[in-house]
């Protein structure tokens, strides 16, 4: 009997459809580190238990939330604000050159290798890591931060305006280029329409993306309400966690809305009345989707 | 107005596309260049505006060798010579009347160009030009928004905005169906005959270059193997261009 009768009456699997050795072998080694690692982070069911315990504890000290110092409060907020806005502008407007002469469609290899060296530096460190470094550089404070998400931007900005710039159809370009129209012109009317709505949609993820930042470069002293929600936390008051919490979830859904509003208007020529219609997210989707 | 001497062109060492191309446009009149895919012909047109660089060879336009020129110089020759592209090449996301604008990208300073702060004649002649291919109204539209036949009436607008004093054509044709094609080529033959711009145009479709063009250049394998009238154009001469004979049947 061959193995494919077998097959064909369900007593067997046919070869060819067995899986191979090695990736039975590679299942068998994933399993068994898993196994080996949780053995040495002492992960045990007791161990389980006191942690829920202990979670238990302290969710109920969590609430109610307590917004007393509100003016504290806000003014963390108001400086995570300020570090936001400033480093996702000071940020894409230092991206704008570095993705553009990053593109090797545009530019010779002499221009696109420091760019791309520049975004490269800007995007090996987690921001946190890079706002420690401005910390000790420049000292305690705002600047601080702004700094360390400027580089963030830089790094995020100019990596995918590079790509989206490589992307563009060169035909439309070269139609320009065949008017004998100069060089900066035919990136007004031949590179920045292709790129433009993409180039919008990244910015406002970045804008979001910095504020999310922002509310956490403060944990090591770069400003903003991080440094707020640290203090609280080394101070046990965590009804006043709860409520710095509480407020960067609204700042941060509030960004939100404002970065699919600018969306809706940039790439989908929507007004601000269709925003209010319903629909009107769904609409925008379909036109980051082009 | 256009002489093409001793044009080679060769994209990889040892594999010529183009052997040896002598080539004289008069001042007026459409010359159409005809021959089989691959042999050629879209090189040469664009060799003519150095949107491809020729191996070597002299290519004379008012006297200045185009093949010589670069940077500053070499824009300043391509605004004088308006081309018109297979697949339209308009800037999908701009509209008609930025599309139509482009053309004068070549005379407008980048600063004015980024502001779209073009000079009022150049508005008002987008406007008429709209007229004449039979857009007007269309001129907020999106490019991206409009037909193959519109389209490529807006590239051939863009092309008439330089003022030029040679069109090139690659193609133009060749995505359309039959009745816009005809369409096209009235409309290209019209403005070139009514402007005094010369026109030279790339096609495949030998009905078409009969029809329409003064002249004809036929291409076999990188070379010129007739140039003559259209009536000159009998089935051994096809033959010599294309190859074989049971297409003529």
């Amino acid at each position: 009997m061959t193995a494919s009768d077998a097959a064909a009456r369900g007593g067997g699997r046919d070869p060819s459809l067995a899986p191979s050795p090695w990736s039975r072998a590679i299942a068998l080694a994933l399993v068994a580190y898993v196994i080996y690692a949780s053995a040495q982070m002492e992960l045990s069911w007791d161990r389980f238990l006191v942690g829920l315990d202990n979670a238990q504890r302290f969710f109920g000290r969590l609430f109610p939330p307590n917004f007393e110092r509100a003016e504290l409060l806000w003014k963390g907020l108001k400086e995570s604000l300020e570090i936001a806005v400033l480093a996702s502008t000071l940020g894409i407007l230092l991206a704008l050159p570095v993705g553009l002469f990053a593109a090797r469609n545009l530019m010779p290899p002499w221009v696109t290798w420091p760019a791309r060296l520049v975004i490269v530096l800007a995007r090996s460190f987690h921001p946190v890591i890079v706002a420690i470094l401005f910390v000790k550089a420049v000292g305690f404070g705002a600047l601080a931060g702004i700094l360390a998400l400027t580089v963030a931007s830089i790094g995020f900005i100019g990596k995918l305006l590079t790509e989206a710039i490589e992307e563009i159809s060169d035909k439309q370009v070269e139609a320009i280029r065949a008017t004998g129209a100069p060089f900066t012109s035919v990136l007004a009317f031949g590179v920045v329409p292709q790129v433009f709505g993409r180039f919008i949609g990244f910015a406002t993820y970045q804008l979001d993306s910095n504020l999310r930042n922002s509310t956490m470069v403060g944990i090591v002293g770069a400003g903003g309400i991080g440094g707020t929600l640290f203090a609280a936390f080394q101070r046990f008051d965590y009804d006043f966690v709860c409520a710095i919490l509480i407020a960067i979830i609204a700042l941060i859904m509030a960004g939100e809305i404002l970065a699919t509003a600018v969306r809706a208007i940039f790439i989908d020529n929507a007004t601000l009345r269709d925003l209010f219609r319903r629909g009107a997210l769904r609409r925008v989707r379909h036109a980051e989707d082009d | 107005m256009l002489t093409l001497k001793q044009l080679n062109k060769s994209y990889v060492p040892g594999k010529p596309v183009l052997v040896d191309i002598d080539l004289a446009i008069e001042a007026r009149g459409i010359t159409a260049i005809i021959g089989a895919s691959g042999t050629g012909k879209s090189t040469l047109i664009r060799c003519v505006n150095r949107l491809v660089d020729p191996t070597s060879g002299q290519i004379l336009f008012d006297g200045v060798d185009l093949a010589r020129l670069s940077g500053r110089a070499l824009r300043h020759a391509r605004r004088h010579i308006g081309m018109v592209f297979q697949e339209y090449n308009l800037v999908e996301r701009l509209s008609v009347m930025e599309n139509l604008l482009c053309g004068r990208l070549g005379f407008v300073s980048p600063w004015r160009a980024w502001r779209r702060s073009f000079p009022s004649d150049d508005v008002r002649q987008a406007h008429e030009l709209l007229e004449v291919v039979g857009l007007a109204g269309f001129a907020r539209q999106r490019a991206d928004a409009l037909s193959g036949g519109q389209r490529q009436r807006v590239g051939i607008a863009r092309a008439v905005m330089q003022k030029p004093k040679l069109l090139l054509a690659d193609e133009p044709t060749s995505s359309l169906d039959p009745k816009t094609s005809v369409e096209i080529m009235e409309l290209l033959a019209g403005v070139g005959r009514e402007r005094g711009i010369p026109v030279l145009v790339n096609m495949h479709d030998v009905d078409l270059a009969k029809r329409f063009a003064d002249r004809v250049v036929g291409m076999a394998g990188g070379r010129i193997v007739f140039d003559g009238p259209p009536d000159g154009l009998d089935d051994a001469e096809l033959t010599r261009i294309y190859g074989g004979q049971g297409w003529l049947q």
